[in-house]
């Protein structure tokens, strides 16, 4: 087998490359800060035939998501990709894209929302996307950026519902890193061309796609839906470690951080969870205490059952939330409750949910420190919002 | 000089039952619309009547493939379609966009303005019923001036012109456009047929009379679209070689534009000087048409005053 080369690249050039290698056929986007390195060398690659893929380069993003719904109907594979407002434009659109079962990917790089303008990091924006039928993974690192496309590819079309993958503005967006890019045979094996589509629009296959469904069947349809999300926890987890055994690195539903023999588990989404596995392995050296991370991966489906066993019966919980639903909390943290009600008083740990670093201010190894340091002190929750870095 | 009867195909691709009121325009459009273009053809349709039309799941009246979509994605979702078969070896295919006014003139401008600047290789028709018929007969850039809508009633009835949709898509500097009726299903088939063949955006624009909502009774709506012609309110022409070259297609009667007011109850309250002032508008474009075909042929001898088909 041919090895795999080594590059530089930006978080944003990494899902370029995955959309390369996952052999692409239609793209369609509208530029929009942080997102759009990811479209530009994608568009050079389609100019230069690198990539044998259309590029509708149209006046919106909601017609960008209009435009790979279309594509995908007709049987291709289709990318897209967005930011913030971008991605609230296409909200209409992503109900649709996932109401009519079709396997796009699309890649959000978390930006926070405006007023006031901001083009800095928040998981405001894809979280709050969070109803609309989409698979949600929140990726770490540039490696894992590319890997996760073709892997959403691999997830989309078995389950038939659309994946958007997630990452961090600037934080890992334009921050390099060296990525393996494996080479297109070894891809080709784990991703062949789409397969089995649930339909296609095209000649020959005489049928209405969404037409008028009305009390006496719509319900099944969202059933069905529903189901095949149920049915993606398992997909993410076997090709998550198909994908190891194919290409050297595993992915599961969330990844764990010293968490085997943790007592207190820090649990987060993103890039920034990188310093606060950073800050746990020097704060365990120091004190020798049992501090362990859980980075979150699966959004949607929320994998309730394997984060009930990993975070049973732990001493305390923490979950940091770059992100809120005003008039309740962080998202995270009462997603996270809700999976956890089902455990037994004795078995369930108490939680505390911190909100940190909105609009992309800096989330410090102090900050985590501090944080773990507050979370000894704590005993029952009294409060559902422990705001962190908040100015007077 | 050939006939009617072999210029509109037997060919019929539209299955007996639709849930279409009786004598929609919109209806007996798609019929000779697919006629012209045959089986090589997918569909998308918006929000709009046509998503009634077709039938509830697992009805379906037409016999080609149909994708619904959102009410402002027509055009987009069309050239999506168009990028996806494409690439897959089926650029063969016709791709029709099949839109309301509402669709088209208001809420689905901006990706029709984005497709056909990007002069995506799809056919876009309007059938225009001039008002948003499906939601109940409310108003739309569309709906001409005078008339009574639920959103205009009598007491203020519209008070703009209708968009002028055909000079908008000009201005884009698109391969083909034109305009079409039920009233003249030679004309209708031939351009279809045209614009099939013609690679690029293509746009026609098809006046559809709405029995509810211009309250007429249904056995007229081909009449009415015959007069819409002859007083010049709706004229036949096409626009070629990219916005460039106009051409009216027929030369109308010119009868006066009361004649069609007068057979719709949307209209019955206009007085004598409101239907001045409209004949007055209509006179001012057909003008302005007539010098662009004379601007275009350096003639105006070339115009069909008895028949349009040719």
């Amino acid at each position: 087998m041919t090895t795999a080369m080594k590059k530089v690249l930006t978080g944003n050039n990494s899902v370029s490359w995955g959309v390369k290698l996952s052999r692409v056929q239609v793209i369609s986007a509208y530029p929009i800060t942080p997102q759009t390195t990811i479209v530009e060398l994608l568009s050079e690659m389609v100019a230069n035939g690198e990539l044998e893929a259309e590029f509708i380069k149209v006046e919106s993003e909601h017609s960008a998501m209009s435009a790979v719904i279309g594509a995908s109907a007709a049987g291709a594979r289709a990318f897209t990709a967005t930011s913030a407002q971008g991605l609230a434009l296409m909200h209409e659109m992503l109900h649709w894209a996932a109401g009519a079962r079709l396997p796009i990917v699309l890649a959000n790089v978390n930006r926070a929302f405006g007023p006031p303008w901001s083009i800095w990091t928040e998981q405001t924006d894809s979280l709050a996307q969070r109803d609309t039928g989409w698979i949600q993974i929140y990726v770490e690192s540039n490696q894992e950026a590319l890997d996760n496309v073709i892997l959403a590819y691999k997830i989309a079309e078995q389950v038939n519902l659309p994946v958007m993958i997630v990452l961090e503005a600037f934080v890992l967006s334009h921050t390099n890193e060296p990525v393996e890019i494996y080479p297109q045979e070894m891809v080709d094996e784990f991703l062949p061309p789409r397969e089995n589509p649930l339909y296609v629009v095209e000649p020959g296959n005489n049928y209405a796609v969404g037409s008028l469904g009305g009390p006496d069947v719509y319900m099944e349809w969202r059933y069905k839906m529903q189901k095949a999300m149920e049915r993606a926890v398992d997909v993410i987890k076997t090709e998550g470690e198909n994908f190891g055994d194919h290409f050297g690195r595993k992915y599961g539903l969330y990844e764990g951080y010293m968490l085997d023999d943790a007592d207190i588990v820090l649990v987060s989404a993103g890039a920034f969870t990188s310093t606060v596995k950073y800050t746990v392995k020097h704060y365990r050296k120091e004190t020798g205490e049992k501090v362990g991370v859980l980075r979150l991966r699966a959004f949607r489906p929320f994998p309730h059952d394997a984060l009930r066993e990993a975070l049973c019966c732990r001493k305390k919980v923490a979950v940091l939330d770059r992100n809120i639903s005003f008039g309740h909390h962080g998202i995270f943290y009462s997603e996270l409750k809700s999976a956890l009600y089902r455990l037994k008083d004795d078995k369930r740990p108490p939680m505390f949910g911190y909100i940190l670093g909105l609009g992309g201010r800096d989330i410090t190894p102090k900050d985590i420190r501090e944080i773990i340091e507050d979370v000894k002190t704590r005993e029952e929750i009294e409060e559902d919002i422990i705001w962190k870095g908040v100015k007077p | 000089m050939s006939f009617w009867y072999n210029q509109v195909p037997m060919e019929e691709n539209f299955n007996s039952g639709h849930l279409a009121c009786q004598g929609c325009g919109a209806t007996i459009a798609m019929r000779f619309a697919l006629k012209a273009l045959g089986t090589n053809t997918v569909v998308v349709i918006p929000a709009c009547c046509w998503t009634i039309i077709d039938g509830a799941f697992p009805a379906h009246a037409i016999k080609v493939p149909l994708f619904h979509t959102a009410f402002e994605t027509a055009a987009v979702v069309a050239s999506g379609i168009k990028s996806g078969l494409r690439i897959r070896g089926k650029g063969d295919v016709t791709v029709m966009a099949w839109a309301g006014d509402g669709g088209t003139f208001d809420i689905g401008i901006q990706a029709l303005s984005g497709a056909a600047e990007r002069n995506e290789d799809i056919i876009y028709v309007v059938y225009d019923n001039e008002a948003y018929m499906n939601t109940g007969i409310q108003r739309s850039s569309a709906t001409p001036y005078g008339a009574w809508t639920t959103t205009t009633p009598e007491k203020h009835p519209e008070d703009r012109p209708k968009k002028n949709i055909m000079e908008i898509l000009a201005a884009h500097s698109i391969p083909y456009q034109a305009t079409a009726t039920i009233a003249y299903p030679e004309d209708f088939i031939r351009k279809f047929k045209k614009a099939r063949d013609i690679r690029g955006t293509r746009f026609i624009h098809v006046l559809s009379p709405c029995p509810p909502g211009w309250k007429i009774p249904s056995d007229v709506s081909v009449k009415v679209s015959r007069l819409a012609v002859e007083t010049r309110v709706f004229p036949l022409y096409e626009i070629e070689d990219y916005g460039e070259k106009y051409t009216i297609n027929y030369w109308p009667k010119g009868l006066p534009v009361k004649e069609y007011l007068k057979i719709q109850g949307r209209f019955r309250h206009l007085t004598e000087d409101r239907i001045e002032y409209i004949q007055q508008f209509v006179d001012r474009q057909w003008e302005k048409l007539v010098l662009k075909h004379k601007l275009s042929h350096g003639t105006l001898d070339n115009i069909p005053k008895n028949v349009i088909y040719r």
